[in-house]
């Protein structure tokens, strides 16, 4: 009688640890499958510059350290730690919105439909990157929160898991931007 | 409320809403069980008939919709910024594949959206959504569409829809029996008991119907606010859409001609001609008020 329930209660509570268990795993996973989908965008600003620089060159003929920044910040793009990769990653939001500011001054550029079909992509690029750093961020917040709570907590540091970073973002871009006329 | 509040308040209570539902139609299931003598017949039927209605929907719904409001599919280059619009947003939302994009051509404001879970769905919009909202208001009115798709609510109402048709055909079985007689075993004695239950029980048939559907439309304003919510968790930018539901609002012609009562309560603003809101409009309107969603926006 009384081996029954123990049992009952062993099979219990060797259910309940598999579920916390695979509750965290699944949080972990969605972080880096997360990760991953910034990746993702980033790869794709990476293909999509060269096509810019070479529809832009002809025009820009005496832009050249503005064309110079965004292949310095592409090459770093590609490789490194997160923290290395979010840095290459600010710095070519930057050169890109240079690029942009400098084409106002060229109408014949602005009409070219290679020009504005890459305008879009890559602004549709650049928000694809915040809304996938903001998912990141999001899930980094759900498994860093579930790590803490009670019961959960317990069995975290027994299992090993370990708290992850938030992708920042650097000081200047926090800073409003001053737009003027 | 700030957003995560409202958007687990409004969770909750469309929940409960579907739990009130369920005993409503399982009651009536025992109505017409304790009319025939037999309590299991009433709620067998009831959950047979209601499998196959919601299996066929499930299945059937959304390329139906989008035929009969003669949608369109987007393409590059000429909607680049509206597909990427979705594509971003789903991102945020985690989706594992973004909606597809359709458009309508009309000059009213509006959108909607379908598919029975992520994986097959899609977001529509009319063009005169594209031209007149700016950025901001487009990306509020796509993260409200996209959340509807994360926060299952095409699913959800999908199962209002079942219970109310439940509800009308149990009601009308249990009206059908009180009019063309009674079978199975009666109790003889206690006439009295026997007159106040007939009473009852025509009165909850007639009724039933239009209870039911009150139900499902109760459900279904609270998970516009929670698209609502979630939209504005999404874009982390809640004026967006506030200022588009203000454009939406002003529009003199809401009315998207291909719009009718079976799809009215997809779209991000009730698609028929706005009249004077009395109290049984409210009850039975899909969407929230306007001026109410606004101002909870403002609020978060």
């Amino acid at each position: 009688m009384v081996a029954t329930w123990l049992i009952i209660v062993i099979i219990a509570v060797v259910l309940f640890i598999a579920y916390i268990y695979n509750s965290l795993i699944r949080l972990r996973i969605r972080v880096k499958n997360a990760w991953a989908q910034i990746d993702v965008q980033l790869k794709r600003r990476y293909d999509l510059i060269p096509n810019l620089i070479s529809t832009v060159k002809g025009y820009m003929k005496h832009e050249k350290s503005v064309l110079e920044e965004v292949t310095k910040a592409r090459t770093s793009l590609m490789s490194g730690s997160k923290e290395k990769k979010a840095k290459a990653s600010n710095q070519i939001t930057d050169a890109l919105k240079s690029i942009f500011a400098v084409a106002e001054s060229y109408p014949d550029l602005k009409a070219n439909e290679n020009f504005m079909m890459l305008q879009e992509e890559l602004s549709g690029t650049e928000s694809k990157i915040s809304y996938s750093r903001q998912f990141y961020n999001d899930s980094v917040m759900a498994y860093n929160e579930a790590l803490q709570v009670f019961p959960k907590n317990l069995f975290a540091k027994m299992f090993g898991f370990k708290h992850e970073d938030f992708f920042g973002t650097e000081e200047k871009e926090k800073k409003n931007v001053k737009v003027e006329f | 409320m700030g957003i995560y509040e409202e958007i687990a308040s409004n969770k909750r209570r469309s929940y409960l809403l579907i739990f009130f539902f369920l005993v409503f139609v399982i009651f009536l299931g025992l109505m017409i069980g304790l009319f025939y003598g037999n309590l299991y017949f009433g709620v067998i039927l009831a959950l047979i008939i209601g499998t196959i209605y919601f299996l066929i929907s499930y299945y059937g719904g959304a390329s139906a919709i989008l035929t009969m409001t003669k949608a369109k599919e987007a393409k590059k280059p000429e909607y680049a910024h509206l597909i990427n619009t979705v594509e971003g947003l789903s991102i945020a939302a985690g989706l594992s594949k973004p909606p597809k994009v359709y458009v309508i051509k009309d000059t009213a404001l509006n959108a909607f959206a379908t598919g029975r879970d992520p994986e097959h769905s899609a977001v529509t919009v009319t063009t005169g959504l594209l031209d007149k909202l700016n950025r901001m208001e487009l990306e509020g009115v796509i993260a409200h569409e996209i959340s509807h798709i994360k926060n299952f609510d095409i699913r959800v109402m999908m199962l209002a829809a079942v219970m109310v048709g439940l509800t009308v055909l149990l009601s009308d079985f249990l009206l059908r029996s009180f009019l063309w007689g009674r079978g199975g075993s009666r109790n003889k004695e206690n006439n009295q008991m026997t007159f106040v239950l007939i009473i009852v029980g025509l009165i909850l048939a007639i009724l039933s119907p239009l209870i039911g559907e009150a139900i499902k439309l109760a459900i279904s304003r609270k998970r516009e606010y929670l698209a609502d919510a979630s939209g504005a968790l999404l874009s982390r930018h809640p004026k967006g859409l506030a200022d588009a539901l203000r454009k939406i609002k002003a529009d003199p012609d809401p009315l998207v001609d291909h719009a009718n009562k079976a799809t009215a309560h997809l779209f991000i603003s009730t698609p028929f001609r706005k009249s004077k809101k009395s109290f049984m409009k409210k009850l039975f309107s899909t969407h929230p008020p306007i001026e109410e969603r606004i101002a909870r926006l403002e609020k978060m």
